[in-house]
């Protein structure tokens, strides 16, 4: 019963994308705001301090947070604009009802009425098809009270075990390789360790416009003489000025860490020292990289091996490094692998868990690092603890006051959850913070799975894409409208304010999921009157586990303009840099710094496989997705604010001169792109700065401009990430 | 309060990242609100995705102002070039026309010419400009010489530029790389260069590889 109520165009001109501008209070000039209340930017992983002002409970602009360490008073456009998202024409602010007779597809309902409604729903869907025929969907911009009452809800509220969360398509691979690696799931260093670094390299990562604020650490590195490396199929806005340029063929990141790992080794570029009494696996790891010469690597890569050469050596003889890598290597099908890969040439040299030697992932959403901690993941407890482990299991159940036989065990991931539900083995579904209609691979799929859903609830400030086949809407709040702790790029768990008061009937998120377990008669464990509350309640389940928040306060985090994580006591400060020679940790207990009995870190063999959807006669050339500066993930919010859309209006495919000669395609064309799973029609932008074998779009946009009616749904095994940065397509002028 | 004379405004184009955090900013400041006034220019994107970022100069004679036929556009004490007087500014475009970096905007809604004022509500006050304050890349940077020298050791700052025959001296001043010292920039002489990037090297390596 999930089909659209009423026509795509019906829905939109209800519910929009509409633009929103500065008007009225916003754009007078001298007004005096009621206060200015200093929080974070609601969008990147990065959230750069900002302070918004307030007139009449509406924010009515910003101003820069200069003290504030990570950024210092920048801001990309986003920052600068995401006030507009506020008052907006779009906002939900009563509950909603699917009605097909309604002109707008919904029609208002009472909250009470609509909590009821959904109670009785997710009761009647699992007493006929079982506990875990109702899912959660849920996501990694919420803050991580939140995302820890997301993980609870699931386990204790509904038993089911089918929860995930959007960090799916996000950081998985990168945390299932650094556990895998160090037997713990954070970015290494702090930013500010990239800054007096003899070589920066990045690889699959567009930091300027992704990680905005980054670019002026990997300036500045260079200011100070440091080499900057980066790895990417298009001449990004970084890479232009890099001292090394490596054009690399999508999805064969593991043959160039291979590869340099094979001429370290050739060279002696190695820390003796370090891999003999820091890690294990090394010799494994030496042997398989033997057949990584120079120039089967530049055949896989497609990078010339004077170009590879260049960079093993300035990689191989640098004093200090900083390393990071981002979605463009980990949104593969062995994903894992590429990050595998990097962390063996960083292993190799020796240069972490010191002064300048860093190594990173670059996490994308705002809460990307504390939303995939504390149990909102489908195999995840809070605390980074893993649900199939007894103790943990035991510990969690404890503090939740239930049974561990009580708790369900893992469940699927995000991607698999549409499988069961086209299956017809799930038949309910409530998500929060979550566009999956825009943002999974292969769409087509995602939608046909919506239409099949018996009962669908949406929590959403603006009613997406995916809502659009929502029976129920539930109207939750914006991020300038709770409060809580989010933990950044760097480790840091800093503080979102509450600025303003939701409108209407609209509610903080954590409230509405209260109110439906209490509807549910599942009160118990579920009164909390505060995020403050919550947070109490998780300092103590993250207690004693790998991501330690128990010595975590808003007052430690105001005071100290952020707190890293691991911090297990009241009177501990944080770790602002993780393994440092002599630092205890509660796997290792001081047998080493790394997070494994042992306390060393693990080289892992990282071997190659070319992407799931190679290209061939039919589909011969390859497609790449990724963002722009100017939107955010599925666009649900910035589609809506109008400068945003003007910096940046439609999708376009990039492609190089050459290959739109071949094509006759001219910039500007309409151009169709195909893959076996559908098509989409853009136009072309033609550049020099991007492979001839390669096309790109990015994926910020619904219906027929998404990027992912195109991309395929092959996984990670590991990670279960997609495969969003390569398949198999065929580009051709569109036919009128 | 006039700007302080130690606090100078940098500008620094090979930073440029292009994500128009400066634009969209400008657009915040009290004295212009929802009009930004910084200018961002691809150089060739068919070719590079080189930015430059253009604000006033704030020149030390500015052509601008001379031209002026109602004498519209005032310096400050600080050397300050302000937008045009409402009350004197007559909508003729000659500053537009004339400014040597091209900087002036004719708003004909309101018929008067608006442009970069160094957000001269917040530097008079004490704050940096919106524009240098949020910009990622720091490309665009408001402080002191002693901090710039500290923070950028591979570049010199440049505030002579030659167009032609006129050569204009500025309050605003640009950074280029120390290894290649210029005594001021030739704007007409470098009219006719391509921009040169890594996009050159993208094919090079391309080349090699035979694709
Ligand atoms: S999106 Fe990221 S870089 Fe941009 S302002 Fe927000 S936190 Fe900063
Ligand atoms: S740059 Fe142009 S607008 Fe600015 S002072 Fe000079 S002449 Fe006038
Ligand atoms: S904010 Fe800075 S980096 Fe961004 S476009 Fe403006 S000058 Fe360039």
């Amino acid at each position: 019963m999930a089909k659209l109520p009423v026509t795509l165009e019906q829905l939109t001109e209800s519910f929009g994308p509409h633009l929103a501008r500065s008007t009225g209070n916003r754009l007078e000039t001298g007004i005096e705001p009621d206060s200015v209340v200093k929080t974070h930017c609601c969008f990147c992983g990065q959230q750069c301090g900002i302070q918004l002002k307030v007139k009449d409970n509406q924010v009515i602009g910003f101003e820069p947070w200069e003290d504030f360490p990570f950024n210092r008073g920048m801001l990309c456009p986003k920052g600068v604009k995401r006030y507009l998202q506020g008052a907006h024409p779009d906002r939900l602010v009563t509950a909603l009802k699917r009605d097909p007779s309604h002109p707008s597809g919904f029609s208002p309902m009472p909250y009470a009425e609509a909590i009821d409604r959904v109670a009785t729903e997710i009761k009647r869907i699992q007493a006929v098809h079982g506990r875990d025929a109702f899912a959660l969907l849920s996501g990694a911009s919420l803050t991580t009270e939140k995302a820890y009452l997301m993980g609870k809800f699931a386990r204790v509220a509904l038993k089911t075990a089918n929860i995930d969360y959007n960090g799916r398509l996000c950081m998985v691979s990168a945390g299932a390789g650094n556990k895998k690696a160090f037997g713990i799931d954070r970015a290494a260093n702090p930013w500010s360790d990239m800054l007096k670094t003899d070589v920066v390299w990045i690889s699959g990562a567009n930091v300027a416009e992704c990680a905005p604020i980054t670019t002026n650490y990997v300036w500045q590195a260079r200011e100070h003489g440091a080499k900057i490396i980066v790895v990417d199929p298009r001449i990004t806005p970084v890479a232009r000025t890099c001292d090394l340029f490596l054009p690399i063929k999508p999805g064969r990141d593991i043959a160039l860490f291979n590869g340099i790992l094979h001429l370290m080794i050739e060279n002696d570029w190695l820390d003796h020292d370090f891999i003999q009494n820091s890690t294990v696996g090394f010799e494994a790891v030496a042997e398989h990289v033997k057949q990584w010469t120079p120039k089967f690597t530049a055949k896989v890569t497609g990078i010339a091996e004077k170009s590879i050469r260049q960079a093993a050596e300035w990689w191989g003889t640098a004093k200090t490094s900083f390393l990071m890598h981002a979605r463009g290597i980990e949104h593969h099908s062995h994903g894992v692998q590429n990050v595998l890969g990097a962390i063996n040439i960083v292993l190799a040299s020796g240069r972490i868990g010191r002064e300048n030697c860093g190594y990173a992932t670059i996490t994308g959403q705002g809460n990307g690092q504390g939303g995939r901690e504390h149990g909102q993941k489908c195999d995840q407890l809070p605390g980074g603890r893993d649900i199939s482990n007894p103790e943990h299991r035991a510990y969690i159940a404890k503090v939740w006051d239930v049974s561990p036989d009580d708790l369900p065990q893992a469940g699927v991931d995000a991607y698999e959850i549409f499988r069961k539900i086209d299956k017809g083995e799930i038949r309910g579904l409530l998500s929060l913070c979550f566009n999956p209609k825009v943002s999974l691979p292969d769409n087509a799929f995602v939608t046909k799975a919506l239409e099949k859903l018996e009962f669908y609830v949406a929590i959403d400030f603006f009613l997406n894409e995916t809502a659009h086949h929502a029976d129920i809407v539930l109207p939750g709040s914006l991020h300038e409208e709770d409060e809580g702790i989010v933990t950044q790029i760097e480790g840091r768990v800093i503080k979102i304010n509450k600025v303003i008061d939701p409108p209407g009937e609209a509610r903080q998120d954590w409230r509405i999921i209260q109110d439906i377990a209490r509807q549910m008669g599942a009160e118990k464990g579920f009164t909390f009157a505060s995020p403050q509350e919550m947070l109490d309640e998780l300092r103590i389940a993250s207690k004693g586990g790998v991501a330690d928040y128990s010595g975590i306060t808003y007052e430690k985090v105001e005071r100290q303009h952020g707190v890293f994580w691991p911090c297990p006591s009241d009177d501990h400060p944080g770790t602002p840099r993780l393994f440092e020679p002599g630092s205890w940790n509660p796997i290792a207990k001081g047998t080493g710094p790394f997070y494994f009995p042992d306390g060393k870190a693990r080289f892992v063999v990282a071997g190659y496989t070319p992407p799931t959807e190679d290209v061939d006669t039919e589909y011969p050339i390859i497609l790449t997705t990724g963002r722009v500066i100017s939107h955010f993930l599925s666009g649900s919010q910035t589609r809506r604010i109008g400068p945003l859309v003007d910096q940046y209006p439609e999708p376009r495919v990039e492609m190089h001169p050459r290959l739109a000669e071949k094509l006759g395609i001219a910039n500007g064309d309409l151009t169709t792109v195909e893959s076996r799973r559908g098509n989409c029609t853009l136009k072309a932008h033609v550049v020099t700065t991007i492979r001839p074998d390669t096309v790109f779009i990015p994926y910020h946009w619904a219906g027929r401009q998404s990027a992912n009616q195109l991309t395929i749904s092959a996984q990670d095994p590991i990670s279960k990430i997609p495969e969003y940065k390569v398949c198999a397509v065929k580009v051709f002028k569109a036919r009128d | 309060m006039p700007v302080p004379e130690h606090m100078e405004f940098f500008i620094d184009p090979n930073r440029c990242i292009g994500c128009q955090s400066c634009v969209q900013a400008c657009g915040e400041c009290d004295t212009h609100k929802g009009h930004p006034m910084i200018h961002l220019e691809y150089v060739d994107r068919a070719i590079s995705v080189q930015t430059t970022p253009v604000v006033c100069m704030h020149c030390n004679t500015p052509t601008c102002a001379e031209v002026c036929p109602a004498d519209a556009i005032k310096v400050t004490e600080d050397g300050v070039v302000q937008t045009a007087r409402k009350p004197r500014c007559i909508a003729c475009s000659n500053c537009v026309l004339a400014c040597p970096f091209g900087v002036p905007k004719m708003k004909t809604e309101f018929e008067l010419m608006m442009k970069c004022d160094m957000c001269y509500d917040r530097t008079s006050v004490g704050k940096k400009p919106m524009c240098a304050t949020v910009c990622p890349s720091q490309a665009l940077f408001f402080g002191t010489r002693e901090e710039i020298e500290q923070i950028r050791p591979r570049s010199v700052s440049n505030n002579r530029f030659q167009f032609g025959q006129q050569v204009i001296t500025t309050k605003v001043n640009m950074l280029f790389p120390k290894d290649n010292p210029i005594q001021h920039l030739n704007v007409t002489d470098a009219m006719n260069e391509q921009p040169v990037d890594q996009s050159f090297t993208l094919e090079m390596l391309m080349d090699a590889i035979g694709i």
